[in-house]
């Protein structure tokens, strides 16, 4: 069935709804920037929760890096912004770990999966396979309000008496099952889990529309082997997240059930306030096995679309070809199948069965294989390029250096035997926020760099995006290189105060340095938020359609397309998009057919 | 690199893929759920319960159904807008019927001592079996607003497409009822 047949199917034989393209004069403001159902806008709606989320969730790591770099010091202003949270300027003890929760769930959530793949999913996916739109544009709709009331929810539970929830961002039982246990664990964890449950219909219903598109509406010519890297990233996350979050919600559910309707799938024999609790027969290990089993693929989740992102740039920067784009492929798939199979190596320390835990560090040590061959890819699409180091650019090569830097701490951390001393201390805090968590972030500032022009017709602005770079490169490092030495030392993580223990005292420097480099960093990220909204209105105009000079459909659109895309009938592909630097041609836009003397790459 | 699919005509509707995706995550969440339940049975403290007999009922009841909806799909396809009719209706009927044999069911199992909170294995029973309803409700609903569109004058709607995901989703629920059935029936 054809695009077009589709767009027109859309609403099941009425013809009353707004047309695809060309005329969309009647679109008021509400269809046009509220509840629209063009994926550029969804695309863009995304992207400013995502970044509202950023800034509120990266402040509580400024606040709390706060009480960890100055234990001693108290700030009067804290009490202003958080009230009884920060008595006389020094941070509840329950209230930090709410911020450590809230931190995490909100960076890993509704940032890196809302903000990344919401935001590049739904901008690139139509444009780069050649669609009018998704396969359901109401679905996708649906998608960001969904995240939009997950999101409500979730800053609500800021606001109430007795705090968010503050069981960390995985929320083990019974920690999380009982409102008894802590402050963070009465209404602000119903909430959480409430949120969280808005979030997974959001990730799937987005999730399974970017599954169909990208299998069902690719223009003529544009064979799944002739999809950008991009494209290939997106699908295989949206695989994992269509597989995985059902089984988050399974065990959400669960939690629901043992904290408002007393049953005891995850508690028994507790002991609380010297209370004897009634609750029997239940496991809280069972809850971390549902909860890893979507856990894991998360983490690839979140770095599978920063990798495509970061191929395609890379590419385009180089002037070269990427190599081995089917490896690529190849390697995305390997990474998707194998994230299903490793999610006991977060529960080495939990009483699991040595045995089948070195299975788990075999199947872990595996990922390295693809994750490398990705690695040397990269490396070798910049070897000898011709390149031209744009702000995307430096991000996708620094999205590189982070992802080696983090791996290989991943190959530590992956053996059963060695994780007994480095679980849970700082040195996991350093592993997953390089390989995560700033690795993410650079791939999407990455893409956003890029993908500017296109999104607003814009640029943003350049001194501003190389200082933003290189303040963030050394700052993460600075952050989270000598957290490595922290927790070879054993220094724990989520602990509120180090000072008084013998052990840690020596590190009261170095916490100091790590939260003075982070507020800093912080700053610098509020640079590139200002450069994004001054640029939107105020950058510099695009006049190009093809200002990188890039080979793949998203460049044959009008400078601002509208709803639908492309303004005549939708060009078709003759070759792969990565024509660079052929037959002293410096490229060859997919839409040109091969001709007949032509060198095969 | 000669992959192409130039046949565009046999591709499947992006709706009903869609659906299978959806589907495709709903066996995520109940697998979850039922390796859950297995894990959990093999530790102490599991009691083991008797599923009430008015579940056969439902059973045949949900089977019925989706012989009905089939027949419906069929009639629609050939144009007998009658018969579509009665038949979506019948289909309707039967899924609200199923619903209230489990509700019959759930009332039964509480009289006779196994609640939701008394042992895990009575609460894993509730959650599956009300989770599995959900679910059917959900089907119930769609199933209820193309019946208001059919009667309706207003409305003419010749895509079989919705008729046939409706008919897909509601094999899928049938199915998931008779996987949850056995799986209790063998493992308890």
């Amino acid at each position: 069935m054809s695009n077009e047949a589709i767009l027109h199917d859309q609403h099941f034989g009425t013809h009353d709804a707004p047309h695809a393209h060309e005329h969309h004069d009647h679109e008021s403001f509400i269809t046009k920037y509220v509840f629209s159902q063009d994926h550029k806008m969804i695309s863009k709606q995304f992207l400013t929760t995502g970044i509202i989320w950023a800034i509120i969730g990266g402040l509580f790591s400024v606040i709390f890096r706060l009480q960890l770099g100055y234990p001693d010091s108290t700030f009067p202003w804290l009490q202003d912004l958080l009230g009884h949270w920060a008595k006389g300027g020094k941070l509840d003890p329950e209230f930090y770990y709410s911020l450590v929760t809230m931190h995490g769930t909100i960076l890993v959530f509704f940032v890196l999966t809302a903000g990344l793949s919401g935001t590049f999913a739904n901008f690139l996916i139509p444009l780069q396979i050649g669609a009018r739109d998704m396969a359901s544009p109401f679905l996708n709709m649906l998608s960001y309000w969904f995240f939009f009331t997950a999101s409500m929810v979730m800053l609500s539970s800021l606001f109430v008496q007795t705090g968010p929830a503050s069981g960390g961002w995985t929320i083990y039982p019974p920690l999380s099952a009982l409102g008894e246990a802590s402050e963070g664990s009465k209404i602000g964890m119903d909430l959480w889990l409430v949120s969280m449950a808005l979030f997974i219909v959001s990730t799937l219903l987005g999730g399974l529309n970017y599954i169909s598109t990208i299998l069902n509406m690719r223009t003529k010519g544009m064979s799944m082997t002739r999809m950008p890297l991009t494209i290939w990233a997106l699908f295989f996350t949206a695989i994992l997240g269509v597989l995985s979050f059902p089984v988050l919600l399974s065990g959400a559910i669960l939690l629901l059930f043992d904290r408002n309707l007393g049953t005891s799938f995850y508690l028994s024999d507790i002991v609380i306030n010297g209370k004897i609790l009634p609750n029997e027969g239940g496991s809280p290990i069972l809850f971390q096995h549902l909860f890893w089993f979507l856990g894991h693929p998360e983490v690839y989740i979140i770095v599978l679309p920063a990798m495509g992102m970061v191929s395609e740039i890379m590419a385009i920067n180089s002037r070269k070809p990427i190599f081995g784009y089917m490896a690529m492929v190849g390697s995305l798939f390997a990474i998707t199948s194998l994230a299903f199979l490793v999610w006991a190596h977060h529960m080495f320390v939990s009483g699991l069965n040595p045995f089948l835990g070195s299975f788990f560090v075999l199947l872990t040590l595996l990922i390295a294989v693809p994750s490398a061959i990705k690695v040397f890819n990269w490396l070798t699409t910049l070897w000898r390029g011709n390149i031209r180091f744009t702000p995307g650019m430096l991000f996708a090569i620094g999205f590189v250096s982070m992802f080696i830097s983090g791996g290989l701490t991943g190959i530590f951390l992956g053996n059963s035997a060695l994780d007994i001393h480095l679980h849970d201390t700082y040195f996991i805090v350093a592993h997953f926020h390089i390989v995560m968590g700033v690795a993410g972030f650079f791939g999407m500032f990455a893409g956003l760099y890029h993908w500017f022009p296109k999104m607003y017709g814009r640029y943003m602005n350049n001194t501003l995006a190389y200082i933003h770079f290189w303040v963030t490169l050394i700052g993460a490092y600075l952050i989270f290189w000598p957290m490595h030495y922290e927790g070879l030392a054993g220094m724990p993580r989520r602990y509120y105060d180090f000072s008084s223990w013998e052990s840690f005292k020596m590190f009261a420097g170095l916490n100091e340095f790590i939260s003075f480099v982070s507020i800093i960093v912080f700053a610098a990220q509020l640079l590139f938020v200002v450069n994004f909204f001054y640029s939107i209105f105020k950058g510099r105009k695009v006049t190009t359609q093809n200002p990188w000079g890039a080979t793949s459909l998203e460049w044959t659109t009008p400078i601002r397309p509208g709803h639908g895309n492309w303004l005549g009938e939708i060009p078709e592909v003759y070759r792969w998009p990565y024509d660079y630097g052929k037959d002293g041609r410096d490229f060859i836009p997919q839409t040109e057919p091969v001709g007949e003397h032509e060198s095969k790459h | 690199m000669d992959l192409i699919m130039t046949n565009q005509q046999k591709r499947i509707h992006p709706h009903k893929f869609t659906l299978w995706v959806v589907i495709c995550s709903m066996v995520m969440m109940f697998a979850g759920l039922t390796s859950a339940y297995i894990i959990k049975r093999n530790q102490a403290n599991w009691l083991t319960f008797e599923l009430p007999v008015i579940f056969w009922y439902s059973s045949a009841i949900i089977i019925l159904s989706s012989f009905t909806m089939m027949i419906s799909k069929r009639a629609f396809a050939e144009r007998e807008m009658g018969k579509y009719r009665r038949m979506l209706a019948i289909t309707t009927l039967l899924g609200i019927t199923f619903i209230v044999l489990q509700a019959i069911g759930f009332y039964q199992l509480s009289g006779s001592g196994i609640t939701l909170t008394r042992n895990v294995a009575f609460s894993f029973l509730y959650v599956l079996v009300g989770l599995h309803a959900l679910h059917v409700i959900g089907g119930v609903i769609t199933l209820t607003v193309m019946l208001v569109r059919v009667f309706s004058r207003k409305s003419r709607n010749y895509s079989i497409v919705p008729v046939e995901m409706m008919s897909m989703y509601w094999h899928f629920v049938d199915l998931l009822w008779i996987y949850l059935f056995v799986f209790l029936l063998m493992i308890r």
